[in-house]
């Protein structure tokens, strides 16, 4: 296709790399704000992380450093269908975290006590609440913290609908177009893409997950970012039982009851079978299904029907990296989520746009700065 | 040979039975594990052992290969590890993962040939989820199986050589058969006739079930188009359009399919490379002419890999077992098994031109996916229509299956879209004006089968303290 050398080079103000919940946001934000906008994605828009993790919507849990990003994004999710067009079977269901012993409890009540100013709202349960409450819990959880205002949704249906409201708004969307190389001249960010396409940006916007690692690298300031293959099962659909997306301190088997009655229980790590594709090992699965049991009962006889992994960017303190380069002006990163991005990510598009905008965010993301892994290099 | 050869072979249809007695022939001892509680897979299906009704009943002109087969298996038992009603659910590091009444168990093998059949290939034509419409595989099980009929008037409709064979199996039961109703063409049938001439054998049975079951009254139609089962609770008859116009037949069963699809998901989850087959409309896995998959250690045989027929099958299963000897001994055949291994091959090229024939003969209903209405049932686990299919495709952008199913939750039921599949790839294609090979393919995931929660063993106190 010889025309292909005279395309012109496509311009834009903002560059972002990667369309999972992070990007597209990101993209819907800026263009909330009058900012043209163009998205690249290798593959299809949420289809990755974004768009095959547990769907896990809750703030408890997280640590401090992430809550004024957690809390910001609750109040997105409460306005999900105005933003992105679907309800994405979002349901604030409650998020319970279960004790399995005196431990747990007292660091869940720790935790409780840490975080009263955030407005989580959190409840200590006891053994003689969790049996009245939730007669269906397995007997080793002997206690609990509920956070009544998490919950749960569907995310193969809200990442990519982020993805369509920002083409909506006049995001200029670009799936299965992969970059191939990219470089700052000084004044601008200049990609070339595997269809042929050249663009050029002031800003570039990393968001591309699990291979974000690689544009960190390329200009000049590497993270030591490992790939995560979370695994998730599903059950047949069940008569609900199940109103609250369950977890467990310490670790564990996580599980929700989706609309559709189907149990989505996630835990354990799967294994890669190639740069893009992972699936759940057998030692995984197997970990899953007879920590369920344990968790609820009630599931000993239902079937499974599907198993699945993804690929995720995780980093060694599990907390993501977000915000300016410290290396190139007009670099901004948001990656690294470790396996927790999905209820944060629309803050985290957010925060970008306004670096984009203001050079800073409005929400504190000090702790997630790049540079604390190059200075510790 | 060293200990660690360990030959599995996963069906005991007639490419299984066939692999197996001809690795006890070289000496091994192979595993085989079945999801059937007899030996002889789908279309030599045996019935429980105090059924009365004869071979020649039972399989029609299949009887003396069913007879075969079934001898053979007998008489390899005592020569093999035999795990009947056991499913493979999942495969990795050289072990399969089984499930056998309740209980997970794990075989590892150091050679594995995959034998998994086929099963119907359905395109849904409006009320087919209405009680009392059956796949013809569906049909054939209640006959061999468990020896009844799926009703007292049975049409029978689609295409494929199954069609006459079921209707066949049916009338010879005594069952009532209403009617056959086929969407291909008579002409196309008489057109195929020179290739179908490779197996004339085959051919010949054909034309008997046909001949047959015209000299015993049965009405047969072609170029039909499936309107409706009629019906509100259950089928109480059908309708079709043909050259003439519009017919109502009144039946209270309908058996109906268009030839097979592979099941491929064992293949898959073992990573096995897949191509585009324009013949069968399907990503099949790759295999070499003596059965190797692109995996080292996996073979394919018969219609689990693309479909041959059971004959072909047959070779296919011996073909991929002498593979396997080969493989293992890593040096040329003997002369006997050289003998053997090319005739075969050349045996195969002949049933690949009958197979085209066939495909000539029973014409995939091309017109069927824009004849579709939007409010046609295609995923009935998740009653997914093909309205739905074209929405996520035409305002979402889904142009391929993976997609769609992120959009719908089409293929997210018990089958895992082993029964809406293929139509759900015709209906999304032609909606785009896109080839079918652009819908690609569902991705396989474990289990291949659902499985219950507690067939696992219960890990220790210890190990189950902790996540990850």
């Amino acid at each position: 296709m010889p025309f292909l050398r005279n395309q012109p080079v496509i311009q834009t103000e903002v560059l972002i790399v990667g369309g999972g919940i992070v990007g597209a946001s990101a993209a819907l934000a800026l263009r909330h704000m009058n900012i043209a906008v163009t998205l690249l994605e290798r593959d299809v828009c949420g289809a990755h992380s974004s768009g095959v993790n547990y769907g896990g919507v809750r703030r408890q849990g997280r640590g401090l450093s992430q809550l004024p990003l957690s809390i910001r994004a609750h109040a997105i999710w409460s306005n999900l269908s105005s933003l992105i067009g679907i309800e994405g079977e979002y349901i604030r269901s409650g998020h319970l975290k279960i004790a399995r012993s005196e431990a747990d409890l007292v660091s869940l009540e720790a935790y409780r006590a840490r975080t009263v100013e955030y407005g989580m709202d959190l409840q200590m349960l006891s053994t003689r609440d969790l049996r009245a409450l939730y007669p269906w819990l397995g007997t080793r959880a002997i206690g609990g913290s509920l956070c009544p205002q998490d919950g749960h949704a569907n995310p193969r249906l809200v990442s990519p609908a982020f993805a369509q409201a920002a083409r909506q708004a006049g995001a200029d969307i670009h799936e299965h177009t992969r970059v191939d190389s990219l470089y700052f001249d000084g004044e601008y960010f200049r990609v070339k893409t595997g269809p042929g396409f050249e663009f050029k940006s002031r800003y570039l916007l990393n968001c591309a997950g699990a291979w974000a690692g690689k544009i960190a690298a390329d200009f000049c300031e590497p993270v030591p970012m490992t790939a995560i293959h979370p695994v998730m099962v599903v059950t047949e659909p069940l008569p609900a039982f199940m109103n609250l997306s369950l977890g467990v301190e310490g670790g564990g088997v996580y599980a929700r009851q989706a609309p559709r009655g189907n149990c989505v229980i996630g835990g354990s790590r799967g294994f890669a079978l190639d740069d893009t594709r992972a699936r759940p090992s057998r030692e995984a699965i197997n970990m899953v299904l007879s920590q369920t049991v344990e968790l609820l009962p009630t599931l000993r006889h239902a079937h499974i029907i599907r198993s699945w992994s993804g690929t995720e960017g995780s980093l060694p303190d599990r907390e993501p990296v977000i915000g300016l380069s410290a290396t190139t002006p007009g670099l901004i990163h948001g990656f690294g989520f470790s396996g927790a991005g999905f209820q944060i990510g629309p803050a985290v598009g957010e925060a970008l746009a306004e670096i984009v905008r203001d050079g800073h965010s409005s929400t504190p993301i000090d702790a997630f700065s790049i540079s604390r892994f190059t200075q510790a290099a | 040979m060293s200990g660690t050869i360990q030959p599995v072979v996963v069906g005991a249809g007639p490419a299984g039975v066939r692999a197996a007695q001809t690795l006890v022939q070289h000496g091994l001892r192979p595993t085989v594990i079945d999801e059937g509680a007899l030996w002889g897979g789908q279309i030599y299906r045996q019935p429980p052992q105090n059924f009365l009704r004869s071979q020649a009943e039972l399989y029609g002109f299949g009887s003396s290969r069913a007879d075969a087969l079934h001898r053979a298996m007998a008489g390899i038992l005592n020569k093999i590890d035999y795990q009947s009603q056991t499913l493979v659910w999942n495969a990795q590091d050289q072990a399969l993962d089984t499930m056998h009444g309740g209980q997970a168990g794990t075989v590892p093998y150091s050679h594995l040939i995959i034998a998994t059949g086929a099963t119907d290939r359905i395109l849904p034509f409006p009320g087919w989820t209405l009680p009392g419409v059956f796949t013809l595989g569906g049909a054939q099980v209640a006959l061999k199986f468990q020896g009844c009929s799926i009703g007292r008037q049975v049409v029978f409709m689609g295409t494929g050589p199954l069609l006459y064979l079921v209707a066949y199996q049916y009338a010879r039961a005594g069952a009532n058969v209403a009617a056959v109703l086929d969407t291909a063409k008579l002409s196309e049938q008489v057109r195929s006739t020179p290739a179908l001439l490779s197996k004339p054998a085959l051919l010949v049975q054909g034309m008997y079930y046909l001949t047959w079951l015209k000299l015993h009254g049965v009405h047969i139609a072609y170029g039909i188009e499936p309107l409706r089962a009629l019906g509100a609770e259950r089928v109480s008859g059908v309708a079709w359009r043909d050259a003439k116009g519009e017919h109502e037949l009144a039946c209270d069963a309908i058996g109906f399919g268009y030839a097979l699809r592979s099941e491929t998901q064992l293949a898959d989850i073992l990573g096995c490379h897949f191509e585009f087959d324009v013949t069968q409309r399907a990503y099949l896995p790759v295999r070499d002419e003596a059965g190797r998959s692109s995996v080292e250690g996996v073979y394919l045989a018969g219609d689990g890999a693309g479909i041959m027929g059971a004959d072909a099958a047959e070779l296919a299963g011996t073909r991929a077992a002498l593979a396997v000897i080969s493989d293992i001994q890593g040096s040329e055949f003997s002369v006997v098994d050289q003998h053997r291994a090319d005739n075969i091959e050349k045996e195969m090229v002949r049933s690949k031109i009958f197979r085209l024939g066939l495909e000539r003969a029973f014409p995939f209903p091309q017109q069927w996916a824009s004849h579709a209405q939007d409010d046609l049932m295609i995923c009935r686990c998740e009653e997914i229509t093909a309205g739905d299919i074209r929405q996520a495709a035409l305002s979402s952008g889904a142009t391929e299956l993976n997609r769609v199913k992120a959009m719908t939750r089409l293929g997210m039921g018990r089958c895992q879209s082993r029964m809406c599949g293929a139509a759900a790839a015709e209906i999304l294609t032609h909606c785009l004006g896109n080839n079918i090979q652009s819908a690609g393919r569902l991705r396989g995931q474990a289990p291949i089968k659902p499985i219950p929660f507690v067939s696992v063993p219960v890990q220790s106190e210890h190990a189950s303290q902790r996540g990850s």
